[in-house]
């Protein structure tokens, strides 16, 4: 108590870096768990930018004398069946499935908030119009829509963050409409309005930080989902384009095919989609909490 | 009180608030509406406080929110400080906002959980521009807190942390932080235990005679009407049907529906209160959205005349008190005292 009253009145320069400190040891300190899931998220966002690096091999340098060679000391995950080394293809793997996961779910929670805070605070027929728009573009099957544009327009990853951020923005606008109309309702919002705030400000200090749990957990679920519907793609073939190694299409290309052959090809990038949805959601739901006052120890 | 103090700050005019009922998912159609307002006219004096009572979903909070323009009234009149403000746009009430600020009931939600005192209590500040230096800015708040009793150096914590009482005067410092003329108090003390109502009333008072604030307090709890008010005005079903001064009001009601409001006050001594008459109300109270003819009171009123459930009394003097009720026939002193004879007992 009193270390963290002497920390609040810390001289003023080093204000926001003692504040992101603070933030970083609370983390830890009450949140072993959703550090945790940062810590490896982290990680694999490290192995991805610096795979060019940190790979023992290049992804298509194949080595026809090792094919489905099951982990070794030299493979440390083992070759595919044009003997690729898989560890490197992982690597890089996490690169591709990284930014499309990232960028779409950011995307998607982006198009969400600007949808569903306007069409749930104006209200009206404005809310009428933009629900009944939503309501159409949620009646086509998400997959369909998908192979059609993707059919119309080619694949590549511009195209597939920028689809899956609009499927999925436009469906999670829902979740943040709904949360916006309960926030709308509060007294601290009536009360604002009282005291002739203007609309952009009540959206801004009072209905945004209060939907804030809602958007994080979007967030951090959404980037699970959209790296599992890039897999989904690539099964179809309409992923981002192979050779480029993404876990999607390692999981539904070669380790579906050599699933009794070599179990590895599929176990791999399996993992790996697994511990970073895992890990994003726990230390989504850990910055939930910790932004929340209510959860702060005085 | 003097003449000057005895202006009208502000005038309500015939203030009408219908909401619409409607039919049909397509096809919307009008099929009646909720006269939650229906005809509510008084005057505000500067410096004084006007008490509303009545019970719930009579009108009272609908009135309040209708004043502030945050519900657009169907018709009537609002003049503040001689100003029409009934019809003005948005932007043109966002001056007068600042001279009108209002009080919830709800100590619990009408803080925001994410913002520090500071930023609540400074809020008004912020969104009309006057916030001045962060330094300024700081001060000011410390002295706002400091006005409704509270500790300049709680200012960097948040609602939760905080109880019921000191979240009322978190409240009611961010109210007064723009300097307002009139503050609008919606059952500001009725989520509030007892004991510390008392003492966010009393603050209430000094912080009137301190700044010269004049309160529109709105209330179901009749002693606290009592306590706090100069004037008190009682409505039922969307119309006001009794205005009196207070000690005029609580010593001689003349409505029937006062006297029985009055009467159902439990009195703290037993012997007393197994003594006493009770008025009983019969009955629910009927809806606003089909509200009886003539007088809305006359099908639980245990002294309607022939004529009650046909004319629609209209607010009359009687003798000092304003009274709608057809029992005073004119506004002769004789009238009005054979028309409280009798049932009175305490």
């Amino acid at each position: 108590m009193t270390t963290v009253a002497a920390a609040g009145t810390d001289p003023l320069p080093g204000r926001g870096e003692s504040r992101w400190r603070r933030f970083v040891v609370r983390l830890f300190r009450t949140k072993p768990l959703g550090a945790a899931g940062a810590v490896v998220f982290v990680i694999f966002l490290l192995s991805g930018i610096f795979a060019g690096v940190l790979a023992p091999y290049g992804i298509n340098e194949t080595d026809l004398a090792h094919r489905l060679e099951p982990p070794s000391t030299e493979f440390l995950l083992g070759t595919d069946h044009l003997g690729r080394d898989l560890f490197s293809r992982v690597l890089m793997g996490a690169r591709l499935s990284m930014i499309v996961g990232f960028c779409a779910a950011a995307l998607a929670t982006v198009v969400s908030i600007v949808i569903g805070v306007l069409s749930g605070y104006l209200g009206g027929w404005f809310d009428m119009l933009t629900q009944r728009l939503v309501d159409a573009w949620m009646t086509f099957p998400d997959l369909v829509l998908l192979i059609v544009v993707v059919s119309v327009v080619g694949p590549g990853i511009t195209q597939i963050v920028i689809i899956l951020g609009l499927l999925y923005g436009i469906a999670g606008s829902r979740i943040v409409r709904g949360a916006v109309t309960s926030v709308r309702e509060h007294v601290y919002t009536h009360a604002a309005q009282s005291i002739g705030a203007g609309t952009f400000h009540i959206l801004r200090r009072h209905i945004l930080p209060n939907v804030m749990p809602v958007v994080i957990v979007l967030f951090t679920t959404r980037v699970g989902a959209v790296i599992l519907s890039e897999a989904a793609l690539s099964f179809l073939g309409l992923g981002v384009p192979p050779p480029a190694p993404t876990w999607g299409g390692m999981l539904s290309g070669d380790g579906r095919t050599y699933l009794y052959l070599g179990p590895w090809l599929a176990l791999a990038p399996g993992v790996c989609l697994t511990v970073v949805v895992y890990s994003a959601n726990v230390f989504g739901d850990a910055l939930r909490d910790l932004l929340d006052p209510r959860m702060r120890g005085t | 009180m003097s003449s000057a103090a005895n202006r009208v700050l502000l005038r309500v005019e015939d203030l009408k608030v219908h909401f619409p009922v409607t039919e049909g998912v397509l096809m919307r159609r009008r099929t009646g509406s909720i006269k939650a307002v229906d005809g509510v006219s008084f005057d505000l004096r500067r410096g004084e406080t006007f008490g509303l009572v009545g019970e719930s979903g009579c009108g009272k909070s609908t009135t309040a929110l209708a004043i502030l323009r945050m519900l657009e009234p169907t018709a009537g009149r609002i003049v503040f400080d001689g100003e029409d403000i009934s019809e003005a746009s948005q932007s043109r009430l966002r001056p007068l906002r600042r001279r009108m600020q209002m009080v919830f009931q709800d100590p619990f939600g009408s803080l925001n959980p994410r913002m520090r005192v500071r930023e609540i209590v400074g809020e008004p500040l912020k969104v009309h521009r006057v916030a001045g230096s962060r330094r300024r800015f700081r001060e000011r708040v410390a002295e706002l807190l400091d006005l409704v009793g509270l500790l300049p150096s709680m200012a960097n914590r948040y609602p939760h942390q905080f109880s019921g009482g000191q979240r009322q005067r978190i409240g009611i410092a961010r109210a007064l932080a723009l300097e307002p003329d009139l503050l609008i108090c919606d059952e500001a003390v009725s989520a509030l235990d007892v004991s510390i109502q008392a003492q966010v009333l009393n603050l209430l008072m000094d912080l009137q005679a301190k700044l010269g604030l004049t309160y529109l307090f709105i209330a179901h709890d009749l002693s606290v009407v009592r306590h706090i008010s100069d004037r008190v005005g009682v409505m039922y079903l969307g119309r006001i049907v009794e205005i009196a001064t207070r000690d005029e009001l609580f010593e001689r009601p003349r409505h029937p529906y006062t006297e029985a409001l009055l009467a159902s006050v439990p009195t703290p001594d037993p012997v007393v209160e197994a003594a006493r008459a009770h008025h009983l109300i019969a009955g629910e109270v009927p809806s606003v959205r089909n509200p009886p003819s003539g007088c809305r009171f006359h099908p639980r009123c245990s002294k309607a005349l022939d004529r009650c459930d046909r004319v629609e009394p209209l607010l009359e003097a009687v003798g000092p008190a304003r009274v709608a009720c057809h029992l005073y026939p004119d506004s002769s002193p004789a009238a009005a005292g054979a028309g409280q004879a009798g049932d009175q007992v305490v």
